[in-house]
């Protein structure tokens, strides 16, 4: 615990260095307060900006900063420092995943702002659900990647497909019937309901999949390329 | 406080190393001397517990290295030959992060970076350091939290003379002040110069293990002496008892600028049981 807390700090230090980074956990919380202050349409409905970006940035953050920070690692060799260290790749993951976590749900929180204070739990507790599935989903893709570049280029299809999904199902009923096995998808119902009472068994269970699945990719690249 | 009995490791169907012996002894420099690709730094890795191997036996500080606790691992450090800094933190920040880890207190990173010559480069990020400032760096983080023994993999590797003498003389001071390094290279010179002993390592088996000295006196066929007349002339005859005449009687004349033992470098020595030179690419 004490090493995992030790890469918080670190990684505190670097992303405050790193714009490309940092500007991934800053800029839709910031685009989401804009816009849902300053565009009023009388149809739109409630909180419509404010969802959609919440949705972006649970499909775009998370996951491509934790590949980003992972592969730059393996790249640097860095993490083969940390390794000689004695640090336990366990401890590592565990510190990169919370670290990445805790920013994205203060992004989450400043989202918050502009949501009824009865809601707020509930808000929060979806995109606590929605990090953690994108944090693993990141992870695999920077543990199987060797360098950045390859996981940049992995991230990309990856991250429009959670990402935006949910706004295309908006427009486009095809859309909806494919982006609907999405967690995001599911997530965006969730929010539009913003209640447990709105939430029907085969969310939860489309939910759970997706999330067994980033679990399950997540063990296979682990054992299959480890953090070398 | 090394022994090495006997190591056999392969990946897929490649032999890496096979049949590795070595001791080394407290306070000792050992250099493993070969070519890239020859298996130097999977023995680093099998020495420091990161990697299993087929066969044989390693204990480090007396205990088998697989069974090496964290206590143990914090007297070992390490300096790969990518050097593995954090470019965005500063020398002072990526000093932080391991002073933290093996539990250092903060007085020692200012001290440590005044020893390898960055005290002036402290607060600079790593991304604008030469790269044998960041090799500096990478030797300070390896130091600084005075480890017993040293593990350093081609240190000066691409390196420019004069920081290659800055690192010649921080691990030279290390010896004295009592740690054990074992060091790799492919720079006979460096080994020479370093070392208390060698090993030459060809395709995963060592093929000679001994002082550097001794090693060439040992493959010494030769047995000749050269000689630089003051005429410009060079002279090569033979290292025997009757040429001795021959010498007093040029020394005596004074034509003699200089005289040279003809045995061989650690280079020559490696060719002659390789075939190979040291530096060539794999």
């Amino acid at each position: 615990m004490r090493n995992s807390l030790i890469i918080i700090k670190k990684q505190v230090k670097d992303t405050l260095k790193n714009k490309t980074v940092l500007i991934q956990f800053i800029l839709f919380p910031i685009m989401a307060l804009i816009m849902e202050n300053a565009i009023r349409i009388d149809s739109m409905p409630e909180l419509f900006f404010t969802k959609l970006f919440s949705i972006m940035y649970i499909g775009m953050a998370p996951l491509t900063s934790v590949a980003s920070i992972i592969s730059e690692e393996k790249e640097k060799n860095t993490l083969r420092v940390l390794s000689m260290a004695n640090v336990k790749p366990w401890q590592y993951l565990f510190g990169v995943g919370f670290y990445v976590w805790i920013i994205c749900m203060i992004g989450a929180g400043v989202m918050a702002a502009v949501i009824k204070k009865e809601d707020i739990p509930f808000y929060l507790l979806v995109m606590a659900v929605g990090f953690a599935v994108s944090i693993l989903a990141g992870a695999c893709i920077g543990i199987f990647a060797g360098n950045q570049m390859t996981a940049t280029s992995i991230v990309m299809p990856v991250m429009l497909v959670f990402a935006f999904s949910p706004m295309l199902a908006m427009f486009n009923e095809n859309i909806e019937k494919v982006a609907r096995f999405a967690y995001t998808q599911q997530l965006k119902v969730f929010m539009d309901g913003m209640s447990f009472s709105g939430i029907k068994t085969d969310n939860i269970l489309i939910l759970a999949v997706n999330a067994m699945l980033m679990a399950v990719l997540f063990f296979i690249a682990f054992r299959k390329k480890g953090l070398e | 406080m090394i022994r090495c009995n006997d190591v056999f490791k392969s990946f897929s169907e490649k032999t890496v190393l096979s049949g590795i012996s070595f001791n080394i002894g407290d306070g000792e420099i050992f250099g493993l001397l070969g070519p890239s690709g020859a298996g130097k730094t999977t023995l680093i890795r099998i020495l420091t517990g990161q990697l299993s191997f087929d066969k044989g036996y390693v204990t480090v500080f007396d205990k088998e290295v697989s069974s090496l606790l964290g206590e143990d691992k914090k007297n070992i450090g390490i300096m790969m030959d990518q050097f593995g800094v954090y470019e965005r933190l500063s020398c002072i920040d990526n000093l932080k992060v391991f002073a933290d880890i093996y539990k250092a207190p903060y007085d020692r990173i200012k001290s440590t970076l005044e020893e390898v010559g960055l005290k002036d480069a402290q607060n600079l990020p790593a991304v604008k350091l030469s790269k044998g400032m960041r090799a500096r760096l990478a030797l300070a983080r390896v130091f600084m939290h005075s480890p017993k023994l040293i593990f350093l993999d081609e240190p000066t590797s691409g390196l420019d003379p004069q920081t290659m003498r800055q690192i010649h003389k921080i691990i030279l001071e290390k010896k004295k002040e009592g740690c054990t390094v074992f060091l790799t290279t492919h720079n006979m010179e460096e080994a020479y110069k370093l070392c208390d002993r060698v090993a030459l390592l060809n395709e995963g088996v060592i093929v000679e293990n001994d002082t550097p000295e001794r090693i060439c006196r040992k493959y010494n066929h030769q047995k000749t002496i050269k000689l630089h007349l003051s005429s410009g002339e060079d002279v090569v005859i033979p290292h025997e008892s009757n040429s001795s005449e021959m010498i007093g009687r040029l020394l005596s004349d004074g034509s003699i600028e200089t005289i040279h033992s003809s045995e061989p470098t650690l280079e020559t020595v490696f060719l002659e049981l390789t075939g190979r030179m040291l530096e060539e690419d794999e």
